[in-house]
């Protein structure tokens, strides 16, 4: 009955699979890139739509997956393919047997700084989706000056839904990410005004609605529809941002003194080169192409590997869990159907 | 501003240029606007700097202006454009530099063109044979001529008589540099520095002992476009733009402009005169402007040539303060002399743009 | 002026840093759903006026959000207070309510 299963990624999707294979009687083994895990939520603060703490879920997540064989700063040297299994060879010189390869391995943030008229990495006062959160959890961040919060912008869909960046898919959770910051910033910050520059606002998810209403009604957060086209900096150090509010049909121009882009999710480079070793496909979006993607998203192509999680795909935290759970489970009845 | 985030982008925007044998084609008004700036090109490229620079009277216009104006389709652009790389693969030379901004976009442009659509570079072939009987090779390095002042810049400044340093209290002048429109935002790899953050003027100022401005509206059309100034009713709209580049740089009190192209250097220093004059509004020190240059002209300066050799007395706004700022010296009698040192015509002087 | 026979346009930009948020937010006080509108489009396409005289309430919001002052109490002078808006707004703003309180607030100030 019990069966190895190596999982590439110790990201939330890697840790919750490896917690419900455990669950089932299997020896998951985590190959993690980094010296922690937890992947991108370890450095998150705090989750839509109830606030959790983004700490809670990972420590879970890992108390939970405790039991599992767990490789840190390890990668992945070579996969070849045995008769009925695979033989994976770690960086670390250990080389491990299995028939079950789930690859867990997430997105990587779009790198900002490729939209060079947004002035990431040129001018102090542009940050992340990503630095906001690490200061609201370190406090720590030298673009941010507390004294002087008077106005604050976000850029909705940086790098994504856009061809020249070559990511035409909506990264899915910045619009409802955009909205929980800048709350939490009003919070902060209530004398500040908030901007919001949107193309389309995309609340799908469970009480996302409810958080725009919030942010609109309760907070006085602004939305405006409109791409942001050109930043630049005034002499006093602030940015200066124009857009077209296209309700009005008119250019429309601010100045603030913080603006965060909300950079969107892009394929992980490491996924498409362990993919590459086993020829798994690539989908049109740069993405892991699963076998359907409608039914069978968590199925690859070849026998015995499995995705789960931002590897195919922007999603949720709760997609991302319960994609790790459906994976698991077809690893399982997989298990079961061989003996 | 994290100028190491700039040179990052810079870093990022480099382009192969040789150093020597180049085919010289000028502007179609670049001689008219600023008589100086072609002829110094050339001064210093062969005789300062020894390098070889071919030109032949035969060349035409590339026809960008009138492309640009929609007044001719672009196959007969093209076609021109056909020709102008027929003289030059005639001269024996591959490497083609251009003096004017659109046209060097001109050429990009159907460069790119004929790189995708590669029949229709045939069917040009075709049309050119049938027009005058020429064949040609497409240039091996295609450069705007500010490229090549951005490769001497180094050479240039290890020979400067004068650095863009203000005399009396040893600061660096504060320079705002403007890049013609058809330089890099149609094709921003074909760029120094891409088409957000150029660094081909830039380099120069800061080679040179100047320091460079970043202002909100840097990246903003001069307000030339062509449209916009060649039909009158259209000025109102040209000269708002650069209202609003003034505007925008006014804060940073800029010791003066250099520019790349043909247009932007005309309508920066024109327009502040008219401006002046409908709106009441002077920019820069005491009611004088801010002075306006080529790089051209810019390196002529530091090179140490006679500012009136230059043709600096064809600006509108009057570049006396800023030589004097430099210590660059010159004969005020002289600036109204031509060649043979008799007296040209003086210009009508400005109500509200002081001028010397 | 006449010398040259062009002139300077006007901008036409929205500068938000100008706005003067002092009478919308006191319109928020009396009436919060003011700033709830999501520009849908449904109280401008039912409204008895609009077909007419331009008016609209998103347009109304939008104006006032923007410091348009004039422009949005120009356009509401014609509203009928018929309440079709207030039937159709998915996110049932109070357009009766809405309208009423811009006219108390706005309508005194001459100086819009």
């Amino acid at each position: 009955m019990n069966e190895i299963v190596v999982i590439i990624g110790g990201g939330i999707a890697g840790l919750e699979a490896a917690r419900q294979l455990l669950a089932l009687g299997h020896s998951p083994i985590v190959i993690e890139k980094s010296d922690h895990l937890g992947g991108h939520v370890a450095d998150w603060h705090k989750l839509f739509p109830d606030m959790k703490p983004a700490k809670d879920i990972v420590d879970e997540l890992v108390s939970s997956s405790k039991d599992a064989n767990i490789f840190l700063h390890t990668e992945i040297s070579f996969i070849n393919r045995l008769k009925d299994r695979y033989n994976i060879m770690l960086s670390n010189g250990i080389s491990i047997t299995s028939r079950y390869i789930l690859f867990t391995t997430g997105f990587r943030l779009f790198d900002a700084a490729k939209k060079e008229e947004y002035g990431y990495g040129v001018y102090n006062q542009v940050i992340t989706n990503q630095d906001l959160e690490k200061w609201f959890n370190t406090s720590k961040d030298s673009r941010i000056d507390n004294s002087a919060m008077k106005a604050v912008g976000f850029v909705h869909c940086v790098g994504s839904r856009d061809e020249k960046a070559r990511n035409t898919q909506c990264s899915k959770v910045c619009c409802i990410t955009a909205i929980k910051q800048a709350i939490e910033l009003k919070e902060k910050f209530p004398d500040a005004e908030i901007y919001c520059f949107y193309m389309d606002l995309r609340l799908f998810g469970k009480k996302f609605e409810d958080f725009y209403i919030k942010a609109q009604r309760d907070c006085g957060i602004h939305f405006i529809r409109g791409r942001v086209s050109e930043v630049s900096e005034n002499i006093d150090g602030k940015v200066i941002v124009k857009a077209e509010d296209t309700l009005a049909g008119r250019p429309m121009k601010v100045t603030l003194d913080l603006l965060v882009l909300m950079s969107g999710m892009v394929c992980n480079p490491d996924s498409t080169r362990v993919a590459g070793m086993m020829s798994l496909p690539i989908d049109s979006d740069g993405f892991l192409r699963s076998t359907d993607n409608v039914s069978r998203n968590t199925v690859s192509p070849k026998n015995g590997i499995f995705y789960a999680g931002a590897c195919t795909g922007p999603k949720t935290v709760p997609e991302t869990l319960a994609e790790a759970r459906s994976a698991v489970l077809e690893i399982h009845n997989s298990i079961i159907s061989r003996r | 501003m994290i100028y190491q985030g700039k040179q990052k982008i810079w870093s990022d925007y480099q382009k192969e240029i040789p150093d020597d044998h180049w085919y010289y084609v000028r502007s179609c008004i670049r001689q008219n606007f600023f008589p100086g700036s072609e002829r110094m090109f050339l001064e210093i490229c062969r005789n300062v700097l020894g390098r070889d620079f071919h030109e032949t009277e035969h060349h035409t216009t590339c026809g960008g202006i009138a492309y640009h104006c929609d007044t001719i389709p672009q196959e007969t652009a093209m076609t021109i454009v056909a020709r102008q790389f027929a003289l030059m693969t005639e001269a024996g030379y591959e490497n083609y530099v251009a003096s004017c901004i659109t046209s060097f976009g001109n050429y990009t442009e159907i460069l790119e063109t004929w790189h995708e659509f590669p029949e229709l570079e045939t069917r040009i072939r075709e049309l050119l044979w049938k027009a005058c009987r020429k064949e040609f090779r497409k240039p091996k390095y295609l450069a705007h001529t500010s490229d090549l002042i951005f490769k001497y810049r180094n050479e240039i400044a290890e020979k400067a008589v004068h650095h863009l340093v203000n005399k009396e209290t040893g600061e660096p002048l504060r320079v705002v540099e403007h890049i013609g429109c058809h330089y890099a935002k149609m094709f921003p790899s074909k760029g120094i520095g891409g088409a957000e953050y150029p660094y081909v003027l830039a380099g120069m100022v800061e080679a040179w002992g100047g320091n460079v401005i970043d202002y909100p509206e840097r990246r903003h059309c001069c307000g030339y476009g062509f449209r916009q100034y060649h039909i009158k009713a259209n000025r109102g709209y040209s000269v708002s733009n650069t209202y609003k580049k003034f505007e925008s740089m006014e804060p940073y009190r800029p010791d003066m402009i250099i520019t790349n192209c043909p247009g932007c250097p005309y309508f920066l220093d024109r327009w502040q005169y008219v401006i002046a004059e409908t709106e009441g509004k002077t920019y820069g020190q005491n009611g004088y402007g801010i002075p306006v240059f080529t790089y051209e002209e810019v390196a002529g300066l530091v090179l140490g040539y006679d500012p009136w050799d230059l043709g600096l007395q064809l600006h509108q706004v009057a570049v006396e303060p800023l030589l004097d700022k430099i210590g660059i010296p010159y004969v005020p009698e002289d600036k109204y002399k031509g060649l043979d040192r008799k007296e040209i015509m003086r210009p009508g002087l400005p109500q509200n743009l002081k001028c010397y | 002026m006449s010398m040259f026979g062009f002139r300077i346009s006007p901008s036409s930009t929205i500068d938000l840093d100008k706005v003067d948020r002092n009478r919308f937010k006191k319109l928020c006080a009396l009436e919060p759903d003011a700033s709830k509108c999501m520009a849908c489009g449904s109280c401008s396409a039912t409204c008895s006026a609009s077909e007419f005289s331009g008016m609209s309430v998103r347009k109304v919001l939008l104006c006032l959000q923007q410091g348009r002052e004039k422009e949005a109490y120009a356009m509401m002078s014609s509203c009928m207070l018929c309440g079709k808006c207030l039937m159709v707004c998915p996110r049932g703003i109070n357009t009766r309510h809405l309208i009423l309180s811009i006219s108390r607030i706005y309508g005194k100030e001459e100086s819009i």
